[in-house]
């Protein structure tokens, strides 16, 4: 699989990473022999074969619903960029 | 030196031939004239680790101590430690004061154990050289010119210089194993499940796990006991009795049936390496085992698979690292989506970048029947050789690395050359069966690393088989000489 510029442009918006336009030509380059390696897989036939998730095959464990933690809000947004009156700040979403 | 391994300052401790805050200040002593070069910390944690010893000093006094009291521990900077820096060797956490411990740090605390620190590895768990830190590599304590290995690679090279005398690791495709391999130490990375991840910043949910890296397996054992168990807090943590990993340690291996992979003794392994692991074979037949070739057909489909498989899991984990409640936020972001892409540029290293982008692309519509998919099918076929091979065996031994630890910066341009270090390793975390490196020689004066791998929950059987080689045998004994 060889990707273009634009393909490496159009994944990086996907995974929310900003893209510096010097490093693209080599990021295109190492991404598309890393998908090269995968494409090793393909010579394989596995029709039939479930695909595993999970190495013991186990299902999700569930507890019962009942409070479990405490509230902790001012520990943890005092390791929060920005906070006001207990709310995370962010850039205005909404004009 | 006062005692170098878990076992001898156990029993110095039992003796009071020194105390704990002896003990600790020795190896603290050790880490401030050694760690400028070696770089195996990013955090000492000094006065914490002189309070804990002081209150294990009193615990022992008192006659109550247990197994771990007063012992000095280093940590993998992976494992959150409540109000301490859990950087994961990223810029992204460079600020991150961890609000809660790690259940595994939590058991070490119950335990008495005493922590001297946090070590250095790759950003986020992801390289096999420990290159990938923010805060710089680390250096080989055999040859300082070296890579540890990674990711693990600040945990190993602190015990290989005796800066601790044990630390944890984790492991996803390797990360305990080959390090271990490369700094001549021992290191256990345990069936999928056995060790809590709670607190364990997540990089490849279905393959990550913990474990310890020591000077011995009889130390793997001792420290084993504490980190395995049930864990409510972590999903699929498997709730499963631990058995006493050093009640099995001496137990007579006559008869074990040893299991030889072809396919990893195939083209790529160094000439050297071979010999090292060829003599080890022959110490085994010594100890009355029966070597069995086995066959692992499917072995050459683990790197491809891990490499989907991973960064898939990776770019899921890692989205959580945005800017918004923790971590590194950029300045003046002029809307949210700026925020993000530039706080996620600015936080994440090259390596993690490539994993997420590879990640993100093989979950993405069109793409995902062809490569995630596809992984998770060979998955199972990998899995599926090991169950068949352990109707035959009782444990399968290859090598653990294809060559002795490389120069800094021999790998660092091309990332598929990186990625084929972890050739022996990969499988079994895809397949989440249990493994151990232990020293088996040397080439080149740079240690040479024996791979152990056990059926699932097997972990007591391999300490055991590694135990019984490091009683005949004194590779895991010899140390190099930084001073």
């Amino acid at each position: 699989m060889t990707l273009k510029n634009e393909d490496v442009r159009n994944i990086a918006q996907l995974a929310r990473l900003q893209i510096d336009d010097s490093t693209i030509e080599q990021l295109t380059s190492d991404l598309s022999n890393i998908l090269a390696l995968a494409e090793q897989m393909k010579a394989m036939d596995t029709t039939n074969v479930i695909p595993m998730a999970h190495p013991m095959d186990a299902i999700q464990r569930l507890r019962d619903d009942e409070v479990t933690e405490t509230d902790q809000r001012d520990k943890f947004q005092g390791i929060a960029p920005d906070v006001e009156n207990g709310f995370y700040r962010v850039p205005k979403v909404i004009e | 030196m006062m005692a170098k391994t878990i076992k001898q300052i156990q029993q110095g401790l039992a003796q009071k031939k020194f105390s704990s805050v002896e003990i600790t200040q020795h190896f603290l002593d050790r880490i401030d004239s050694h760690n400028s070069t070696i770089n195996c910390f990013i955090t000492v944690t000094g006065e914490l680790a002189l309070q804990q010893a002081k209150s294990a000093d009193l615990v022992i006094a008192r006659g109550e101590a247990q197994a771990l009291t007063g012992i000095p521990l280093a940590h993998k900077d992976i494992f959150c430690t409540d109000g301490i820096k859990t950087s994961c060797a990223s810029r992204m956490l460079d600020n991150f004061i961890a609000p809660y411990d790690a259940t595994i740090i939590e058991k070490f605390k119950l335990g008495g154990a005493v922590m001297l620190g946090k070590t250095n590895m790759d950003e986020f768990a992801m390289g096999s050289s420990n290159e990938n830190s923010f805060y710089g590599p680390v250096a080989n304590p055999w040859d300082f010119e070296r890579v540890p290995g990674g990711s693990s690679g600040g945990s190993a090279a602190a015990v290989a210089a005796s800066l601790a005398p044990a630390a944890t690791g984790t492991d996803t495709g390797g990360s305990i194993r080959q390090p271990a391999a490369l700094c001549g130490i021992s290191g256990i990375k345990p069936t999928y499940g056995r060790v809590s991840r709670y607190g364990m910043i997540a990089f490849g949910s279905s393959l990550d796990q913990g474990g310890p890296l020591a000077h011995s397996a009889e130390d793997c054992a001792i420290l084993l006991q504490t980190m395995a168990g049930f864990d409510p807090r972590d999903s699929t943590s498997i709730d499963r009795a631990v058995p006493d990993y050093s009640e099995q340690l001496n137990a007579d291996i006559k008869g074990l049936k040893i299991g030889l992979p072809k396919e990893l003794f195939a083209e790529g392994l160094d000439s050297d390496v071979a010999k090292v692991i060829e003599t080890a074979i022959q110490e085994y037949r010594r100890l009355g085992a029966e070597v069995v070739d086995i066959q692992l057909p499917n072995s050459n489909l683990a790197i491809p698979v891990y490499y989907v498989v991973a960064p898939a899991e990776c770019s899921s984990n890692l989205s959580r690292f945005d800017g918004v409640r923790f971590g590194h936020r950029c300045d003046n972001p002029i809307d949210l989506e700026d925020l993000y892409k530039r706080s996620r540029a600015e936080g994440f290293g090259d390596e993690v970048k490539r994993r997420i982008m590879i990640g993100t692309y093989v979950l993405s519509a069109g793409y995902y029947d062809a490569y995630y998919l596809k992984a998770q099918q060979l998955r199972r076929l990998i899995k599926q050789d090991y169950e068949k091979a352990f109707e035959q065996v009782d444990v399968i031994l290859c090598p653990v690395t294809p060559e002795v630890a490389f120069k800094q910066g021999a790998k660092t341009d091309d990332p598929v050359s990186m990625y084929l270090q972890d050739i022996y390793t990969l499988s079994l975390n895809l397949a989440g069966l249990p493994g151990i490196s232990i020293p088996a020689g040397f080439s080149q004066q740079l240690p040479v690393g024996m791979q152990l791998i056990g059926n699932y929950f097997d972990e007591s059987r391999l300490l055991n088989v590694a135990h019984q080689f490091q009683q005949v045998t004194d590779w895991h004994l010899k140390a190099p000489e930084v001073g």
